[in-house]
């Protein structure tokens, strides 16, 4: 597996990723700075989290349009493996490869917490070793998460089975005590309509050393390695 | 020709602005009687060179539609005239 992390100003959750991917998955790796032009035959694009831009005008808006962008959107429509991971997601939602918007946490606070996260489909490449219904203990970190979609577009996500991931109790109940920042339908993670795009707020690369209090985000890894093993050539 | 240009974004209505409703309970807080909605939004002043008007005002439009706004949570106002 060949792995690009995008890298904007203001990324801070790149180390991590980089980490978790060559380190802990064995992955051949590659730090790919935003005025990059080309993504070096990645089989999978990382966006990891932060702070692009600082956060400026809004969570992701002006990373959007970084150089690096125009091969990411190529690869994404092209049904390449991308993953974008809360700054990540923020971008993706920005450049319109996964539907919706972000908006501040209902409560207004910056949530920095554990989350249990119901696994809702794994009929996708991230999460086809995992069971629906699984629950994931996987980290938060932001202010920005409350994902929002008209209900249009939340009609089709759920007909077309594209939410991942909700927030839920540890007993695996959707309920409003068990979302830490208000989305919609307690929804933490979703799809593009190819099923190759997916954007989480929760940090998978913050629990895929048991060392760090969790393993259960590298499941999530494990299952990108073993779709990529499955693609015959 | 030198325009000066002025963009008011605004939360959408039927979103909810977690903002706003707290800088109404702050106010409510402070013994102000009557505060109802309250909604946050930006404001962004820009100097634009275009050849007239009608053409400040698309390029504007323009720069609203791919950054400036986010059409799915915001609305937004512009106003040209020349500087």
């Amino acid at each position: 597996m060949k792995v690009a992390v995008i890298i904007f100003p203001g990324s801070n959750c790149d180390h991590d990723a980089l980490h978790v991917t060559s380190k802990v998955m064995g992955w051949d790796v590659v730090p790919v700075w935003h005025e990059s032009g080309s993504l070096g035959g990645a089989d999978l694009v990382l966006l990891p989290g932060g702070f692009s831009y600082g956060d400026y005008l809004r969570c992701g808006a002006i990373a959007r349009f970084s150089p690096i962008m125009s091969a990411v959107i190529k690869h994404a429509q092209g049904g390449g493996l991308t993953l974008g991971i809360c700054n990540g997601f923020q971008v993706l939602l920005e450049a319109g490869l996964l539907p919706g918007a972000l908006l501040r946490n209902t409560s207004l606070e910056f949530r920095c917490q554990w989350t249990n996260l119901q696994v809702q489909t794994n009929d996708c490449p991230f999460t086809q070793e995992l069971q629906v219904g699984e629950i994931l203990r996987i980290p938060i970190a932001h202010g920005d998460g409350n994902y929002f979609a008209p209900p249009d577009t939340l009609r089709q996500l759920n007909e077309q089975r594209r939410v991942v991931f909700r927030y839920c109790t540890a007993e695996g109940l959707i309920t409003p005590e068990a979302n830490p920042n208000g989305s919609v339908e307690n929804i933490a993670g979703i799809l593009s309509e190819g099923r190759n795009v997916l954007g989480l707020m929760p940090h998978l690369e913050r629990a895929s050393e048991a060392a760090l209090g969790s393993a259960d985000g590298k499941r999530v890894f494990d299952s990108l390695a073993k779709s990529l093993a499955e693609v015959s050539w | 020709m030198l325009f000066h240009c002025e963009v008011n974004i605004s939360p959408r209505q039927d979103i909810l602005d977690p903002q706003g409703d707290a800088v109404a309970k702050a106010l409510a807080n402070l013994g102000f009687a009557g505060v109802g909605e309250v909604k946050v939004g930006k404001y962004l002043i820009l100097e634009l060179e275009a050849a007239d008007e009608a053409a400040a005002r698309s390029m504007l439009d323009s720069m609203c539609h791919q950054l400036l706004a986010n059409p799915i949570t915001e609305d937004y106002v512009a106003a040209v005239r020349p500087a």
